[in-house]
C-alpha cells in the first residue's frame, strides 16, 4: 500500500465549499427556459366522496395554462412499492392523483399549470371542489373499517416468531404487561421536496431526484410506458432527506407526465404546509406487550402486539416500518421465544413511509420500557437488568431467527456488556445517580435513563463503482445517492487510501441514472458500507492497472513503483516519474454483493429535570456510545449521531402531528410542528468505539445514520419516570408539557 | 395580478434594477429576479429562518418583506460572504467545526450569526445560543453550529 492514510481521519468535506459560498444547486434553484409551474390541489377534507370538480375559473385566468384531474391520468398506473411490497397491500396504493374518493387532508386531486408559482397558486385557489363528507377513521387501535367495497382497514398482519412463547408465559415467574404508544413525526428535511421535469430530444429528464434515483427511474418508465434508456433522473444537492425525501411521489409523477404531455419543462416546488400534510409521516405505533420472566428478571419471552397507523395509502415502503418494528424489537437482549403480529392500519391521515431508525425508534421504545418495568416488578435497578438480559460477546454471530427486509437477521458483531460499561463511565452514571437523588430529596425533579438497542445497517444486494483516471484527477461514479450526509468526502477517503492519492484529487459522481446502468441509493444507512467496500475494491483494481500501465511505460516493474499524490513514482524514490494524467482513460470497476446487514449498537444516557409548575422537561446532559465497527471519518460519524439525537429529541418531547376529530391536520406550520431548535438540543457527549469490526466487509464498517435517533424517546422516558420517581408512568411519546402535567398530576 | 412596480435591489454591492408585484416576497426577488439563489427559502412564514438575509445591517427574514420594502436598501447575501477564494471567518469556523450536513440552513445561519456580531461582537454566549435558536436547522443537531459560531465570534474580533 502506498500513500496516505485517509480512513479513520476526521478530514474536512469536500461536499462543504460551494454550499458555504451559496453556489449550491437544490431543486428550487433549477430553471428551464419556457417551463410552467404545476401546483396541486389538495383535499381539504379527510374523508369524502368527490362530486365535482370545476376547473373554470382557474382557466380563465391569464396566465393559467391547464387543470389536469384523475380523469387526465387515468392511464397512469398507481405508485408502486420499493420494498417488503406484500401483494394484501396493492389495492391500498395511491393514484397520483385522487380517483372518485378522497381519503386525507392534502391528497393531490387536481394540478394546475401556469406561467410562474403566484400565478399558478392564484390559479389553483380558484379550483373549485364539491365533496360529500364520509366519517373519518382516526385511531389505528378500534376496530377496522371499510377502505372501499370489500376491503377493510387492515389490509395484513405482519407475523414473526420463534421460539415456544406460550410455554414461555405458562411457565413465567412472572407476567410483565404494557400498553405503550408512539406520536405521529417525519423527518421534515428544510427543504422541501421538489421536481422538474423536461423532454430533452428523446428523453425525460427529471431534475430534483434524491435517495432512490435508479429505481424511481425504472418506475416512472414502467408508469409512463416509456423505456428506461428513455429516462433520466438528476440528483442536485438535496436538502436533507431522513427517509422520506426522494422516495417517488405522485408530485414526481405528475411533473414527468406533464412534462411529455406539454412538451415543455414543469417546475414543483412544494411549499411548507404542503409538506407537513402531503410527505410521507410516520411513527405512529401502539404496542400492547408482555413479558414472561423469571423470578431474576430474565426474559423468557415476549409477545408484542402493535397497530401501526400508516396513513391513507401504502406508499412505497409498503409493510416496511411495521415489519422493522416487528423484526428488531428484540434489541439486544436474549430473548428465547418471541411473536410480534403488528397489524397495518389505514386512517385518514397522511400516508407514511420510513423516517431514521424506522420501526426502531417505535421498538426500543417499546423494549427499553419494558425492561424499566421489569426492573421494577423484581426490585433491581434499570442497568443490572438489562446486564442480566445482555446478549454476550460469545454469542455472536447471533441469528435471531427472523427476517426483514428481505435478510436473515444475524448480529455479526458486538460486545454490548462491555459499550454499556463504557457508557456507564462515559456519563459518570454513579455520580448522575446520587446527584439526582440529592436534588429530589431537596424537592427538584430530576432523574436519569438509560437505553440501549441494536441497529441495522448496510442493506445490500449490491452497489456497483467505477473510477476512472481523468486529466484533472480521479472520477468514482456510483449509483449511490447524496442526502447532505457526506457521501463524497467519505467515498473519497477510501478511494485515496487505496489509490495513493490526495482525497481532495477525487471527483464522487452520484445521484445520476445516465453516468451508471443500477444503483441502490441511499437509505438503511448502507452508503459507506455498500459503496466504501466496492469502492475499496475497485480502487485496488485501479490501481494495479495503473502500475501496470506505468511500468510498461517506465521500463520496470509494477513492484517498483508507487502513486504519490498526482503521479507514479519508484517507490525508492530515485529515478523518474509520470503524472498520472498521462494515464487518462484507464478505469476500473467493481461490485460489493451480499446477503446480510450489519449490526452497529448503542448505550443512550440522559439526564433530565422536570418543571413542576409547566410540566417542560429539560434535558441536562445526555452522553451516547456507539460501536461503529470502523470509522472512516470519525467527524462525521458524530455529526451523523448528533443530528440524529436531536430528531430523536423532536419526536421524545416536542413533534407530533395532531388531527381533529373529523380529521383536518392541526400541525401544518413551523408554529404548531415544533422541531427542536438551539435551545433545545443538549450538547451531547459521544464515544466511538471500534470494538466490533464487521466480519461481512474487510474494513469492518457499520452504518452511522440512525443511531444517533433510535433510543432517544426510550432514555427519556426512562430519565422522565425517574425524575418524576413513578416508574412505568411514562407510555406515551412525545412527552410534551400537557401530558408531563398530566402525569406531575396523577402523581 | 395587480402591476409591477420598478425598483432597485442593491444586492452585495450590485444594484439590480428589476420590476415586481408589490406582493412579491424579497425572497423570491433575490432567488428569481436576481438570480442570487444561495439565499434558500425553507417555510415561508418566518420560522426557519433558512431565507435570512442582511438588510442595512440587520438580519432580516427576506420571506417576511415584500421587495418593495427593500427598494434602494443594502442587501448582503450568502454570495457576498467570501473574498474570492477566501471564506468568510464565519464560512471558515463553519468548514473547520463540521457544522453543516446537507447545507440548506447555512446560508441562512451565516447571515444571522454574521448579521448579529457584527452590530453586537461581545455578545455571550448564551445570548448567541438565543440567537441561533431562531433558525432551524434538521441535519447537524446544532452542537457544531454553535461551536462554529463562537469560534468565527473570537475570530471576527480579532
Amino acid at each position: 500500500m502506498s500513500g496516505e492514510k485517509y480512513i479513520g481521519r476526521s478530514v474536512p468535506r469536500l461536499e462543504d465549499r460551494p454550499l458555504l459560498r451559496g453556489e449550491g444547486r437544490f431543486a428550487a434553484d433549477i430553471n428551464f427556459a419556457e417551463q410552467w409551474t404545476m401546483r396541486v390541489v389538495r383535499s381539504p377534507v379527510a374523508h369524502g366522496k368527490i362530486e365535482s370538480i370545476d376547473a373554470g375559473a382557474a382557466l380563465a385566468l391569464p396566465g393559467g395554462h391547464a387543470v389536469w384531474t384523475y380523469k387526465d391520468i387515468a392511464h397512469i398506473p398507481p405508485i408502486g412499492f420499493r420494498l417488503t411490497g406484500l401483494a394484501s397491500l396493492e389495492p391500498y396504493r395511491q393514484t397520483v392523483l385522487a380517483k372518485d374518493v378522497v381519503r386525507y387532508v392534502g391528497e393531490p386531486v387536481a394540478v394546475v399549470f401556469a406561467d410562474d408559482p403566484y400565478v399558478a397558486e392564484d390559479a389553483a385557489e380558484l379550483v373549485e371542489l364539491t365533496i360529500t363528507h364520509r366519517p373519518a377513521v382516526l385511531n389505528a387501535a378500534e376496530p377496522t373499517a371499510e377502505f372501499a367495497p370489500g376491503l377493510t382497514t387492515e389490509p395484513d398482519v405482519v407475523r414473526k416468531s420463534y421460539g415456544n412463547v406460550d410455554a414461555a408465559f405458562r411457565n413465567a415467574h412472572a407476567v410483565v404487561s404494557l400498553d405503550l404508544s408512539v406520536g405521529r413525526h417525519t423527518g421534515v428535511p428544510l427543504e422541501t421536496r421538489g421536481a422538474i421535469a423536461r423532454l430533452n430530444g428523446d428523453v425525460l429528464e427529471m431534475h430534483g431526484a434524491a435517495k432512490v434515483p435508479h429505481w424511481n427511474r425504472d418506475r416512472l418508465a414502467l408508469m409512463l410506458a416509456l423505456d428506461p434508456t428513455q429516462v433520466h433522473l438528476f440528483e442536485g444537492h438535496v436538502g436533507g432527506g431522513f427517509g422520506i425525501r426522494g422516495e417517488l411521489y405522485p408530485e414526481d409523477v405528475l411533473v414527468c407526465a406533464a412534462a411529455l404531455a406539454f412538451e415543455r419543462p414543469i417546475k414543483w416546488i412544494e411549499d411548507r404546509r404542503e409538506h407537513l400534510i402531503a410527505a410521507n409521516h410516520s411513527r405512529q405505533q401502539r404496542h400492547r406487550i408482555r413479558a414472561a420472566i423469571d423470578a431474576d428478571g430474565r426474559i423468557l419471552g415476549i409477545d408484542n402486539e402493535f397497530f401501526h397507523d400508516n396513513g391513507a395509502y401504502m406508499r412505497t415502503h409498503a409493510a416496511t416500518v411495521p415489519d422493522l418494528a416487528a423484526a428488531m424489537l428484540p434489541g439486544p437482549y436474549r430473548v428465547p421465544a418471541y411473536r410480534a403480529a403488528g397489524h397495518i392500519r389505514l386512517t385518514n391521515k397522511t400516508p407514511c413511509g420510513t423516517y431514521r431508525a424506522p420501526g426502531r425508534y417505535e421498538s426500543t421504545f417499546v423494549r427499553e420500557r419494558l425492561l424499566d418495568a421489569i426492573a421494577e416488578k423484581i426490585g433491581v435497578d434499570k442497568v443490572e437488568i438489562r446486564r442480566r438480559n445482555l446478549l454476550t460477546k460469545a454469542a455472536m454471530p447471533h441469528a435471531l431467527g427472523i427476517d426483514t427486509l428481505g435478510t436473515h437477521i444475524v448480529y455479526d458483531s458486538g460486545d454490548y456488556a462491555l459499550l454499556l460499561d463504557k457508557a456507564l463511565q462515559l456519563a459518570d452514571w454513579d455520580d448522575l445517580q446520587r446527584d439526582a437523588q440529592k436534588r429530589r430529596a431537596a424537592g427538584e425533579l430530576a432523574g436519569a435513563g438509560v437505553a440501549m438497542f441494536v441497529e441495522k445497517s448496510g442493506l445490500g444486494p449490491f452497489d456497483d463503482v467505477r473510477i476512472t483516471v481523468k486529466e484533472s484527477g480521479i472520477e468514482v461514479v456510483t449509483g449511490n445517492a447524496s442526502v447532505g450526509q457526506g457521501i463524497e468526502t467519505v467515498v473519497a477517503q477510501v478511494c485515496a487510501e487505496g489509490l495513493g492519492v490526495d482525497y481532495r484529487d477525487i471527483t464522487v459522481v452520484h445521484g445520476q441514472t445516465n453516468r451508471i446502468a443500477r444503483g441502490m441509493g441511499a437509505f438503511a444507512s448502507r452508503v459507506t458500507v455498500m459503496c466504501g467496500e466496492a469502492t475499496r475494491q475497485a480502487a485496488a483494481k485501479l490501481r494495479d492497472a495503473i502500475l501496470n500501465s506505468a511500468a510498461e511505460l517506465m521500463q520496470t516493474e509494477p513492484a517498483a513503483l508507487a502513486i504519490r499524490g498526482r503521479g507514479v513514482v519508484r517507490a525508492d524514490g530515485t529515478g523518474p516519474s509520470m503524472p498520472l494524467a498521462s494515464l487518462a482513460g484507464l478505469s476500473a470497476e467493481a461490485t460489493f454483493q451480499t446477503t446480510h446487514m450489519v449490526y452497529p449498537y448503542g448505550v443512550h444516557i440522559a439526564a433530565v429535570r422536570v418543571d413542576a409548575e409547566t410540566g417542560a422537561v429539560a434535558i441536562e446532559r445526555y452522553a451516547i456510545a456507539y460501536d461503529i465497527g470502523r470509522a472512516v471519518n470519525p467527524m462525521l460519524v458524530e455529526g451523523q449521531i448528533a443530528g440524529g439525537l436531536a430528531q430523536g429529541v423532536g419526536g421524545a418531547l416536542y413533534e407530533e402531528f395532531l388531527y381533529n376529530e373529523s380529521g383536518e391536520p392541526l400541525s401544518v406550520t413551523f408554529a404548531d410542528y415544533l422541531m427542536p431548535t438551539a435551545r433545545e438540543v443538549p450538547t451531547s457527549q459521544i464515544l466511538l468505539t471500534e470494538d466490533a469490526p464487521s466480519p461481512l466487509n474487510p474494513l469492518g464498517l457499520k452504518g452511522a445514520g440512525e443511531g444517533g435517533t433510535n433510543p432517544v424517546g426510550a432514555a427519556i422516558a426512562s430519565a422522565v419516570d425517574d425524575a418524576l420517581q413513578r416508574p412505568g408512568k411514562v407510555t406515551q411519546l412525545p412527552l410534551t408539557p400537557q401530558r408531563v402535567k398530566e402525569l406531575l398530576k396523577r402523581r | 395580478m395587480s402591476d409591477k412596480v420598478p425598483i432597485t435591489l442593491k444586492i452585495n454591492g450590485c444594484a439590480h434594477a428589476i420590476s415586481v408585484e408589490p406582493r412579491r416576497t424579497l425572497a423570491d426577488a433575490i432567488r428569481e429576479d436576481c438570480g442570487q439563489t444561495g439565499t434558500h427559502i425553507g417555510c415561508e412564514h418566518g420560522v426557519c429562518g433558512a431565507c435570512t438575509v442582511i438588510v442595512d445591517g440587520a438580519p432580516m427574514r427576506s420571506c417576511l418583506m415584500f421587495a418593495v420594502q427593500a427598494d434602494g436598501k443594502n442587501i448582503r447575501t450568502v454570495e457576498g460572504l467570501a473574498d474570492g477564494d477566501t471564506l468568510h471567518p464565519m464560512q471558515q469556523a463553519f468548514m473547520d467545526n463540521h457544522a453543516l450536513q446537507c447545507g440548506f440552513c447555512t446560508p441562512g445561519f451565516l447571515m444571522l450569526a454574521i448579521g448579529v456580531l457584527e452590530r453586537e461582537p461581545d455578545m455571550s454566549d448564551d445570548d448567541l445560543l438565543d440567537v441561533l435558536s431562531s433558525n432551524l436547522c434538521r441535519c447537524t443537531g446544532y452542537q457544531n453550529i454553535v461551536k462554529a459560531v463562537r469560534a468565527a465570534a473570537k475570530e471576527m474580533r480579532k
